[in-house]
């Protein structure tokens, strides 16, 4: 199972920095993420409803940004981290042509429960911060 | 608005907290692999806890999982909220909210805690109470409150998931100066407005009435571009402005291509251009294709309005 390594609170320190991940905001994204997380709002895939409520595309729904913040942590965690709360501040619609960049770093780290937060944020290139909030996930004490 | 007022409306909102939005109500399909590897493809999700049999048999948990940011996902309404929700207690709370003027919404936060991990096979039962509503608050977007929901997540055996809590502000909105004139011509997105602070104001309002400004210091005459208070010759914060002719030679260029910016006309070549005056400006190059454009090139600029709400100079080829 080497070629999915999971991160064990030995490897860890707090200040630890994750790598930065580009994702492109497309209309393919957006769309494609509302239907897969179900949600069916026009906002999220008609440009004319979006259009009414004043913005000028498509723009992001909430449960693809979590699914996408939780996929950053995993990423950097490995499989058998248990992800135990998302905790998210929105900001800035998402939309398609837009670049959004995600950070994240080690916050806390509590060695006897494997418990381990990350402060991330997702910034698009032409609004700024669209969300930002802490990943909790709970690590193997050892690998 | 009185106090009486206020204290009338709250006795009204107020008395939604604690309400049921949902009562439980399990999803009409169990947590399944199709599902799952849909949300997977578009999050760009390789996590194999989530699809791979092999690997997550021999994995501490023994057996795949369903993605923990699915959790709400499994009771989701489906493609008939197109055509408009069903009343509820959330639904009653936001027309209270809008009938008496708070008619903006804005979601602000949501954080969900995960108790216990579930997958395939496994049903997600989700209950929706409103939990609380904060009293009156002054934000950016202007007066309202926040109402937060609480959704319960239960497995087919009873037993906690998860919870869910999502804030939501209801706000009187502020009066914007320009968006009862520009409301119902959105289909046409403009350029990002220009940022006018207390010291570069003048500049912008300037071009919106037909000239291209440069500040020069009262004291010893250099002149400065971008605006700022105070002049970096002489320290001097006095200062007048003299009217550019906008003849240029391009410093430097770049030609945007990705991402495309809603309301930019693309090719999109900005420059940095010496002004005959000596001061630099950034602006767009147009009037010709992008590949003419080089560096020592004489330009002209013009005002013009680029979009339905913004003046700008832009350069053409001298």
């Amino acid at each position: 199972m080497s070629e999915h390594k999971t991160l064990s609170c030995a490897e860890v320190s707090v200040g630890d920095k994750l790598p930065a991940a580009d994702i492109d905001i497309t209309t393919g994204l957006v769309v494609c993420g509302a239907l897969a997380t179900r949600d069916f709002e026009p906002v999220h895939h008609s440009k004319a409803a979006a259009q009414a409520v004043g913005l000028p595309d498509v723009f992001m729904n909430i449960l693809t940004s979590q699914g996408l913040m939780t996929r950053y942590a995993t990423d950097w965690s490995g499989p058998e981290a248990v992800v135990k709360s998302v905790d998210l501040r929105l900001g800035a619609p998402n939309i398609p042509g837009m670049l959004m960049t995600v950070n994240g770093e080690v916050t806390a780290l509590n060695k006897q429960t494997g418990l381990v937060d990350l402060a991330v944020t997702g910034e698009n290139n032409i609004w700024g911060m669209h969300m930002q909030g802490t990943v909790q996930l709970a690590l193997p004490k050892e690998s | 608005m009185t106090t009486d007022e206020q204290k009338a409306i709250e006795s009204e909102i107020y008395a939604f907290i604690g309400q049921e939005v949902y009562p439980p109500t399990p999803a009409a399909d169990d947590i399944n692999d199709a599902m799952i590897r849909q949300w997977a493809e578009v999050m760009d999700d390789n996590n194999p806890a989530y699809l791979d049999k092999d690997w997550a048999g021999n994995s501490l948990r023994g057996k795949t999982i369903s993605p923990p940011a699915m959790m709400y996902v499994w009771g989701q309404e489906g493609f008939q909220v197109t055509k408009g929700r069903a009343s509820n207690a959330m639904s009653n709370l936001v027309s209270t909210f809008d009938k008496h003027g708070y008619t903006g919404v804005l979601g602000t936060n949501v954080k969900q805690e995960y108790f216990k991990e579930v997958g395939p096979g496994d049903n997600v039962t989700i209950e929706m109470i409103i939990d609380n509503i904060s009293e009156r608050k002054t934000t950016g977007r202007g007066t309202g409150y926040f109402f937060e929901t609480l959704s319960t997540f239960t497995d087919q055996r009873g037993e906690k998931i998860g919870t869910q809590r999502f804030k939501v502000l209801k706000f009187i909105p502020q009066e914007q100066p320009s968006a009862a004139a520009t409301e119902d011509k959105l289909d046409v997105p403009t350029r990002i407005a220009s940022p006018r602070g207390h010291d570069n104001k003048w500049w912008w309002d300037a071009c919106d009435d037909g000239t291209v400004l440069i500040q020069r210091c009262k004291s010893c005459q250099t002149l400065r571009h971008p605006p700022r208070p105070m002049c970096g010759e002489c320290q001097s914060m006095e200062w007048d402005s003299i009217e550019s002719t906008l003849d240029g030679e391009i410093l430097s260029y770049t030609e945007l291509h990705h991402p495309k910016i809603p309301g930019y006309q693309y090719p999109l070549v900005c420059a940095v251009i010496k002004l005959a005056e000596g001061t630099n400006l950034v602006s767009n190059i147009v009037g010709c294709d992008p590949s003419q454009v080089h560096i020592g090139m004489k330009v002209k600029g013009v005002l013009e309005q680029v979009d339905e709400k913004t003046m700008l100079p832009q350069f053409y080829p001298a």
